[in-house]
């Protein structure tokens, strides 16, 4: 059968996939299709069921569902033909979409896609934690849709994995479904997500322990216990009945990976340019998918800015990409990541993304430098903890104009 | 099941095998294919509760096994009838062949041995190859390699539909299969065996015993005595993601030890790619765990025989233990008089062998002197597919909704893994049949959904109750 052609297929309907749809349909995109594998759009908000969302969207403050279905109803009113129970298979060349549906194969073929299929937390095995493989070990994930979409609860005293944000939402998902995490460990020296948030186990009476990590999971059929050694060496027995381990986001990259599109290790997205461009440059890319992690809305306002440019890129407005004039930027001491990872001359101004965002990995203080072979572009003190995001915009900078490679990272 | 259950009380069947493991379930389906009035009795709420719940799938020839065994005898037979019958019962073959890679000048010496052992077993095809040879054909492998030896029928299969389809064919053909049904004592009339289970009582003319695992606690709960000890030897793997599966045609075995066959990397037949297993003593028979430390040593492993592993994420990880007793060979004894056969200490074969293993067993039985006329035209049931170089059922038109999107498993597979002649017991048996929540997010998308749709249905639930709505 031959493919349906649409001009812009936008795969994932979360917040980042339905704004770049709502922004290609304003900027006079005619067919613009987001393709979504659930039965319903809006993405992991859809089941955080706690505020604060959508303050930059709509100038309220939501539930993570009722944001989910607002941002959907937008795009359904802008145009958007929004398709669930859609999930694609393979990325094909230059736009060619396999998916499923409920019926069967569809193929599709895109002038241009968006890749928006979000983040996701790192399982158990990932991390290669110790111990048997009893019920009762899931990320927050997996807890939020279980308490918010079926109104079922996994545990009823888990230990909580992790400081990240995403842990102390855990534990507002757990207070709501009535479930009492008997500890919170960490195996750094503080909380990665600060005040007000890491105050807020100790209100609710949860023993919070830094410098400890998993040692052993046990139970049969379910957990019954976990042992936790702790940064002197000593070893605690924790009876419980659940382990939540939060955070560790990876981007959800498994189409990237298994497509040509190149993939950056460090950031674990596919690799983009200013516009958000892929390698392939039918292919754009926004949201989680791009780096781990930001809130929903920052999602939200870079698939804007994405949908828009491949609008633009519809009607041939953007630069075409070019070996000959790209920019490789490559992260180097003390950084996560950066993003986007090249840049096409010439540069021409804010017109894409809002300049280098960078993250690091620990908490470091130092020079955060850009260089051009040995021309410095930029210097600037930071002091910066791993759950701040750093954003050097490169407007000012005096890019070089031919092909090379910007090296970024912190000196002394 | 109470009915069942009453009916297995009142009934006297020919045969009782204690065990579902995979040598329980061939077993099972020999006899019943046999014309024997067949129960299996298995503690577990599901089939595979033991050994066979975690191994390395691979389909052996034999090539590398003790010249003139009884484990060799039952591999080369298990090996034919499994690829003369795996079509008929959905099942399938990943044929990979696999290659002895030698890494050192020690290890090069010992190729020859290795060629001139597989011919000795039979196995014709087995020949030695360079390393040019070797590089051409796996051109991801580190180029450290010096030379191997290529065992082309070495193949790999799907550990888990395979019991399952075994089991299926014996229980649709009359067998009956109890599970929840520990052996708990065993008396012997000189005519029948009276077997007290947790699910009741069963009668049988004969015993036979594949509790694997529990093999000698079984043994000695029949005979008094137990001819060996099980001292499990654990084996620990690293599944890696899909995306492994571009850089690996053949399975990579190392040049064996005395104590182990080592560590192997192989795709699997889902379409991943698998690390292991190590060989680890220990006295624990139910805990299989993993440890961090040989985890990162195992993916260390990895990266070495196939550089582009270093950093391939990880999607799942597991541990088997094997059955081993004092000795290596196979503990497979028959006592005629008080009509039991002890299938002991099928450790690290049983899989490929359990076939084979079955009609020897069976040949064994006939000595009892008890005939029965085998079933003239059995029921072939077929299994769901879930090897992905085959179609899968995601991919056929009006498939319906998919519940776990890493391994695309749709609504109406589970729902069939949960009715049916032989319906998943718990989560675990549901994985293994369906391998929803087996995929790279391991339940992050699809726990809610599952817990729903098994709502009742499994021993052990996936969410122990409702969600009671606080502040
Ligand atoms: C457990 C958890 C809790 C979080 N809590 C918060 C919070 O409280 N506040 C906050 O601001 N942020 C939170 N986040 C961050 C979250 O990632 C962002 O809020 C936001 O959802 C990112 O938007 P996105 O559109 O990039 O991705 P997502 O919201 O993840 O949307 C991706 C969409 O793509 C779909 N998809 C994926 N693959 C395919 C495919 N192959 N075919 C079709 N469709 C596909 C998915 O079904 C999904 O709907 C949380 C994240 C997690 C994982
Ligand atoms: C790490 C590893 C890798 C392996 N790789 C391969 C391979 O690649 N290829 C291959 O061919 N083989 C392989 N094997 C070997 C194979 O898995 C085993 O030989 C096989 O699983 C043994 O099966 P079994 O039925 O004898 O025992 P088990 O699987 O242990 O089955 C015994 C069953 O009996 C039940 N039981 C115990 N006590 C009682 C009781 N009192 N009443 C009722 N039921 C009871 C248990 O619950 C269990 O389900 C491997 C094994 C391991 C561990």
């Amino acid at each position: 059968m031959a493919p349906e052609r649409i001009d812009l297929a936008v795969i994932g309907g979360g917040p980042a996939g339905l704004a770049a749809a709502i922004a290609a349909r304003a900027a006079g995109v005619e067919r613009v299709v987001v393709l979504e594998r659930e039965a319903e759009a809006g993405g992991i908000p859809r089941h955080c069921g706690h505020p604060p969302f959508g303050w930059a969207e709509f100038r309220r403050i939501l539930t993570g569902p009722t944001y989910a279905r607002r941002i959907a109803a937008r795009a359904s009113a802008s145009g958007v033909d929004i398709r669930c129970n859609h999930t694609v298979v393979q990325l094909g060349p230059a736009g060619e979409l396999a998916c499923r549906n409920a019926e069967g194969a569809v193929t599709l073929a895109a002038k241009r896609v968006v890749l928006a299929t979000g983040a996701r937390e790192t399982p158990r095995s990932a991390l290669l934690a110790t111990g048997d493989r009893p019920l009762g070990v899931l990320n927050t994930g997996a807890l939020q849709s279980l308490v918010y979409l079926e109104g079922l609860v996994p545990f009823r005293r888990p230990v909580i994995v992790g400081t990240e944000l995403v842990s102390y939402s855990a534990i507002l998902t757990a207070r709501r479904a009535g479930i009492r995490p008997v500890a919170m460990i960490d195996a750094g020296p503080g909380p990665i997500a600060r005040w007000p948030c890491a105050v807020f186990p100790r209100l609710l009476g949860i023993p919070v322990h830094y410098g400890a990590e998993v040692a052993d999971i046990r139970g049969r059929p379910r957990v019954e216990a976990v042992d936790v050694r702790c940064g002197d060496g000593s070893r605690h027995t924790l009876a419980c009945d659940g382990v939540l381990f939060t955070g560790g986001f990876v981007p959800a990259a498994e189409l990237v990976r298994q497509s040509p599109l190149a993939l950056d290790p460090l950031a674990g997205g596919p690799v983009v340019d200013q516009y958000g461009r892929c390698t392939d440059p039918a292919y754009f890319a926004a949201g989680n998918l791009l780096r781990p992690v930001e809130t929903a809305g920052w999602s939200y306002r870079e698939g804007t800015a994405v949908g828009r440019l491949a609008a633009l890129d519809l009607q041939g407005r953007l630069p075409a990409p070019d070996a000959e004039c790209t920019l490789e930027i490559a992260a180097g001491d003390g950084l996560k990541y950066a993003l986007p990872q090249r840049i096409v001359l010439p540069w021409r101004g804010a017109d894409g993304l809002p300049g280098l965002q960078l993250r690091v990995r620990r908490a470091i203080t130092g020079l955060l430098t850009i260089l051009a072979g040995n021309r410095q572009l930029y210097q600037r003190r930071v002091s910066v903890r791993p759950e701040r995001r750093l954003i050097v915009p490169l407007d000012g900078l005096d890019l070089p104009d031919r092909a090379g490679r910007l090296q970024v990272g912190f000196q002394g | 099941m109470t009915e069942i259950r009453e009916m297995a009380a009142a009934d006297l069947f020919d045969v009782a095998i204690i065990g579902g493991g995979v040598v329980g379930c061939a077993v099972a389906r020999r006899f019943t294919l046999e014309g024997a009035r067949t129960v299996l009795l298995e503690r577990a709420p599901d089939i595979l509760a033991g050994a066979s719940k975690g191994n390395s799938a691979l389909l052996h020839t034999g090539f590398d096994a003790p010249t003139g065994s009884l484990e060799l005898a039952c591999v080369r037979d298990g090996y034919a009838e499994y690829r003369e019958i795996c079509g008929r019962l959905g099942l399938s073959v990943l044929e990979t062949g696999a290659a002895v890679v030698a890494w050192t000048d020690a290890e090069v010496a010992k190729l020859e041995g290795i060629v001139a052992q597989a011919h000795a077993n039979g196995v014709d095809e087995v020949r030695a190859i360079d390393a040019d040879e070797l590089l051409a054909r796996e051109p991801a492998l580190s180029p450290a390699a010096k030379a191997a030896v290529l065992v082309p029928g070495e193949h790999v299969i799907d550990p888990w539909s395979t019991p399952l389809a075994y089991i299926r064919q014996a229980v649709e053909n009359g067998a009956v299969l109890l599970r929840n049904a520990g052996v708990t004592a065993a008396g012997f009339d000189g005519a029948h065996w009276r077997l007290a289970t947790t699910a009741g009582e069963v009668r049988a003319a004969a015993v036979v015993n594949c509790a694997g695992l529990w093999g000698d606690r079984v043994a000695t709960l029949l005979l008094g005595q137990s001819a060996y000890a099980i001292h499990p030897r654990k084996g620990q793997f690293v599944v890696f993601d899909k995306a492994a599966a571009g850089l690996l045609r053949t399975t990579i075995l190392p040049v064996p030890t005395e104590r182990t066959k080592g560590v192997v990397v192989a795709r699997t037949i889902y379409g991943n790619v698998l690390v292991g297993p190590t060989a680890e003593e220990q006295d624990d028979r139910e805990r299989a765990t993993t440890d961090s430390e040989t985890l990162h040593q195992l993916i260390g492993q990895a990266g070495r025989i196939v550089p582009g592993l270093a950093d391939m994420p990880v999607t799942a990880v597991y541990a088997g233990l094997r059955p081993a007793t004092e000795r290596k060979e196979y503990r497979i004894a028959s006592d005629p008089d008080r009509r039991v056969i002890d299938v002991g200490g099928i450790r690290s074969t049983g899989l490929t062998a359990a076939l084979g293993i079955a009609r020897h067993v069976h040949g064994l039985y006939q000595a009892f002197g008890t005939a029965h006329r085998p079933i003239a035209d059995p029921v072939w049931p077929v299994v769901p597919n879930l090897a992905e170089h085959r179609p899968r059922d995601w991919e056929a038109e009006g498939s319906g909704e998919i519940v776990c999107h890493c391994e695309l498993v749709t609504g109406r597979e589970i729902a069939a893994a949960l009715t049916g002649p032989v319906p998943a017991g718990d989560w675990g048996g549901l994985k293994r049949r369906t391998r929803a929540g087996m995929g790279r997010c391991q339940g992050f998308y699809c726990t809610a959904r599952l817990a729903r749709l098994t709502e009742g249905r499994l021993a052990e639930p996936l969410a122990v109750g409702p969600a009671h709505h606080g502040p």
